[in-house]
């Protein structure tokens, strides 16, 4: 039998890992891979404690939503890169500074 | 150990490795294509965790969409991306990835002690849920009920959820439109 524990364990290294990601890496696209990371460690708990939740589903219904709403970060924020992109051409994250140039 | 068991191990194996080589890989492009193994991994987990529609959403949204995102993203900016990670050959654990190291490790360290505190198979609501039978079984999926759920229940966020799509829609197209006719 897997218990919730064993997925709470799963999710808790994978925030960390991403965690690292985003501390660690200059590269902005990867600084999204790390939100993401945590983005669906925290959707593997809901997920998770979903199955307790037969009638109402609260779980993966807001897991799904949790989907919905980093497809949508996801595409703004690459928006977002491509502009930073064309104005410094660098998508260093240590090198972007200035709100205007 | 039965065979759900094992299953779990291995998908969570292939998760986390996966998730620790995008980490440490200095190939951009590799591991970008080592989060999709970690986002297939995470799929095969939601199917553990009996929610299949769930798995199958991440699979369709993250693989099929935010994948090709970023991969579109990171071929548009290819260049500069490239002398960065060239620059970048140092070994794992710098100076500057040390302290990232540390943070994660701490991080890691305080939520498996909580994990282990909380005690979360003996929950009040998740045992009151397996007395009632309000568990999810492992034979039927309940698609039907998170259709229903979703036009009943759920009604308010599905509507909010769409509307905030579009906007994400409109912004991203406004963000990469050219800049000289505005």
């Amino acid at each position: 039998m897997i218990t919730l524990q064993d997925f709470m364990l799963v999710s808790a290294a994978l925030f960390c890992i991403g965690l690292f990601i985003i501390v660690a890496k200059r590269n902005a696209i990867q600084i999204l891979i790390g939100i993401e990371l945590m983005l669906n460690a925290a959707i593997l708990n809901l997920v998770a404690f979903g199955r307790y939740d037969r009638i109402n589903n609260g779980g993966q219904m807001f897991a799904l939503f949790a989907i919905v709403l980093a497809a949508a970060t996801t595409a703004v924020a690459l928006a977002i890169i491509l502009n930073v992109y064309r104005r410094y051409k660098t998508i260093d994250a240590d090198k972007i500074n200035q709100l205007k140039d | 150990m039965n065979l759900a068991q094992i299953l779990f191990y291995i998908m969570a194996f292939v998760t986390l490795g996966s998730a620790l080589v995008v980490a440490i890989s200095k190939n951009l492009v590799r591991s970008i294509f080592m989060f999709f193994v970690t986002l297939f991994g995470l799929a095969g987990l939601y199917v553990l965790a009996v929610a299949d529609f769930v798995a199958v959403t991440q699979i369709v949204i993250y693989v099929g969409g935010i994948l090709v995102l970023i991969l579109f993203a990171f071929m548009l900016s290819g260049k500069q991306t490239l002398d960065a990670v060239a620059q970048q050959q140092n070994k794992f654990i710098s100076l500057g990835n040390l302290y990232a190291f540390i943070l994660a490790a701490l991080f890691l360290v305080v939520m498996v002690n909580v994990v282990f505190k909380a005690d979360v198979n003996a929950l009040p609501w998740v045992k009151t849920a397996k007395e009632t039978g309000n568990v999810i079984p492992v034979n039927q999926s309940g698609i039907n009920n998170i259709g229903i759920n979703l036009m009943t229940r759920y009604l308010l966020p599905f509507e909010a959820i769409s509307i905030l799509l579009m906007i994400a829609l409109v912004g991203a197209a406004h963000l990469s439109r050219k800049e000289g006719n505005a």
